[in-house]
């Protein structure tokens, strides 16, 4: 086991390596001149050459992409060249919200999915797993934002009820905290347990055929012990799987319920980086999503490889 | 020929498959014919800005008094020409890569998935917006932008379905007497690959079409005054209590065609292989 998580750890160094340098190579393809975006097209050749120089933008792209990534090796991601505040300590405080927002819509999703999900394959064909499956097209096919326009819409209309603006931190004001956080986190713990709940289902009805469950069942176990001891421990494989990989579409889909709901996360710092075309913001900003990411799809193979002994470690 | 035939009977069977196919139809339709459909131009100002809806108009009319139901037909078009160009990039491009990486592995292959791994380390939506910040805003640098994203999930089932397919007793025979590799590929591989490929391919469709209304939403993707349904939701924010219709119809629009979607792919699946069924 050991060996495994030190080969995967490895094998991200390479990933990590080609995601920072198509970031930067990204950035350095943008059209316009970052000089001419700050100063102007009027600015004389001299100022401009000076803040070339100050954000070492005069020096060759290899140079550049050395000490841009070195600095983030170092924990320096460098300044903003609008605020010139540095931009990690921002990232960092931002990201508190985002992985809160993230963290509760992934646990909403578990709470609405797995047990529907392994309900609808108990009941098959059931009214209960019929429900079930347009519930679950419903969530995989309504995008978030569009569920978010639509809650807001009905709960303002309907039940003159607005969801509060602005944000306050969980250990400063807990029940103000989640009083704004519910209803972001709702619409995309809802908009991700389409997916999740039709895996269950689906892993859950895999096992349930399997001869060991029969074996389980001949021994005189009760159904619950059958299901909850025995088959949903064994289709929580591929579950956990997948719960890592839409942790990849919750991060996405948070860039744009932050956005909506004016919630100062990683999302909405990239986009106002994006509108201001403050580049070392937004190349800072990516590479941490992109290394949150990555970190989390680790963790899940880690896990996986944990839980379910039949994977190979060598 | 008759391998198409026989998957469109068996969608037809199927009643999902059913109301995928009529549904989608309907939409391509409405979306090519929106010129003639649709009562006004969708940039034409004709009315009262927010008119409610009524039988004149029959979604009401926007902030600028234009009418919400031709915008609405108009915006299926912008939707599936993104949805259908981008999903034709990124699954020309990664039919290619995946078929490459897949017959001949080794270096090549190891070459073409690692640059996968990286276009697949990053959430969907922030790849694209990433893109659109160097091609730019609009039509075409959107299209280009989500097919790029779709490329390495295409890569990945295309080279899977090769691995596997290179096996087969059939096509080692075809290798063993000499027949030339790109007639292989095309011949003998490439048919293993069509099944897994179209259901892909219907799937991504509906993502496609979710990350152009997204993007759009955000205002990074096709430009007002350009009919989309992401930015129409995106204009409509600003007045949802005095004209909710604004926001109802685009919403409803982009749920019901990305709903389609998921229900034709999910039928599709089943169609073309039953060991998946949900």
């Amino acid at each position: 086991m050991k060996n495994y998580v030190i080969r995967r750890i490895l094998q991200l160094i390479p990933v990590l390596f080609g995601i920072s340098v198509l970031i930067f190579a990204v950035m350095k393809m943008i059209p316009g001149d970052v000089i001419s975006g700050i100063l102007g097209i009027e600015a004389t050749p001299e100022l401009r050459a000076q803040l070339a120089a100050k954000y070492g933008l005069d020096r060759p792209y290899v140079v550049q992409y050395l000490d841009w990534i070195g600095g983030v090796l170092h924990g320096d991601f460098g300044e903003s060249i609008r605020t010139s505040a540095p931009i990690l300590p921002e990232i960092l405080s931002r990201f508190k919200v985002t992985a809160e927002l993230t963290i509760l819509a992934a646990i909403i999703s578990w709470i609405i999915a797995i047990p529907l999900g392994v309900l609808a394959a108990v009941k098959r064909n059931s009214w209960v797993d019929r429900f079930v499956r347009v519930f679950a097209l419903l969530g995989v096919s309504v995008p978030g934002f569009a569920l978010s326009i639509l809650l807001i819409l009905v709960l303002s209309l309907c039940f003159n009820y607005f969801s509060p603006l602005g944000y306050v931190g969980f250990f400063e004001d807990p029940l103000r905290n989640l009083e704004i956080m519910i209803l972001p986190s709702l619409i995309l713990g809802v908009s991700i347990s389409g997916s999740v709940m039709r895996m269950t289902r689906s892993s859950v009805l895999e096992v349930l055929r399997q001869d060991f469950i029969k074996t389980v069942r001949a021994k005189g176990a009760s159904e619950r012990v059958a299901i909850f001891k025995h088959a949903l421990r064994n289709a929580m494989i591929p579950i956990i799987t997948l719960i890592g990989m839409q942790i990849g579409s919750l991060l996405g889909g948070a860039v744009i319920i932050e956005q909506i709901f004016s919630l100062p996360g990683l999302g909405q710092m990239t986009l106002t980086g994006i509108n201001q075309r403050d580049y070392p913001v937004v190349q800072g900003c990516v590479l941490f999503i992109a290394f949150v990411y990555v970190m989390v799809n680790l963790i899940t193979d880690i896990l996986y490889a944990y839980i379910d002994p039949r994977i190979s470690y060598d | 020929m008759r391998r198409l035939g026989q998957t469109i009977r068996d969608l037809w069977r199927d009643p999902m498959g059913r109301i995928g196919m009529v549904g989608i139809l309907l939409l391509i339709v409405t979306a090519i014919f929106a010129p003639y459909v649709a009562p006004y131009g969708p940039e034409k100002m004709i009315a009262m800005p927010k008119t409610a809806p009524c039988a004149q108009y029959l979604f009401g009319t926007d902030n600028y008094g234009r009418d919400i139901f031709s915008r609405v037909l108009y915006g299926a078009r912008v939707s599936l020409e993104v949805g259908i160009i981008a999903v034709g990039i990124g699954a020309t491009a990664g039919y290619v890569l995946g078929l490459i990486a897949g017959y001949f592995e080794g270096w090549i292959d190891r070459i073409i998935m690692r640059i996968m791994d990286i276009l697949f380390a990053f959430p969907s939506i922030l790849l694209a917006i990433l893109v659109s910040t160097v091609l730019g805003r609009g039509l075409v640098p959107t299209m280009v932008a989500i097919g790029i994203v779709n490329i390495p999930v295409f890569a990945r089932t295309v080279r899977a379905s090769v691995i596997s397919a290179k096996g087969l007793e059939y096509v080692k025979n075809a290798e063993s007497v000499g027949v030339k590799t790109v007639s292989i590929l095309i011949r003998h591989i490439s048919p293993n690959v069509v099944a897994p490929f179209t259901v892909q391919a219907t799937l991504a469709l509906s993502g496609a079409i979710l990350t152009e209304a997204s993007m759009s939403f955000l205002g990074l993707g096709i430009q007002p005054p350009d009919p989309s349904w992401g930015s129409m939701l995106s204009e409509a924010r600003a007045f949802m209590e005095q004209a909710p219709w604004m926001a109802i119809f685009p919403a409803l629009f982009i749920i019901v065609t990305i709903l389609l979607f998921n229900i034709l792919g999910d039928s599709l699946r089943d169609a073309l292989d039953p060991k998946l069924k949900l």
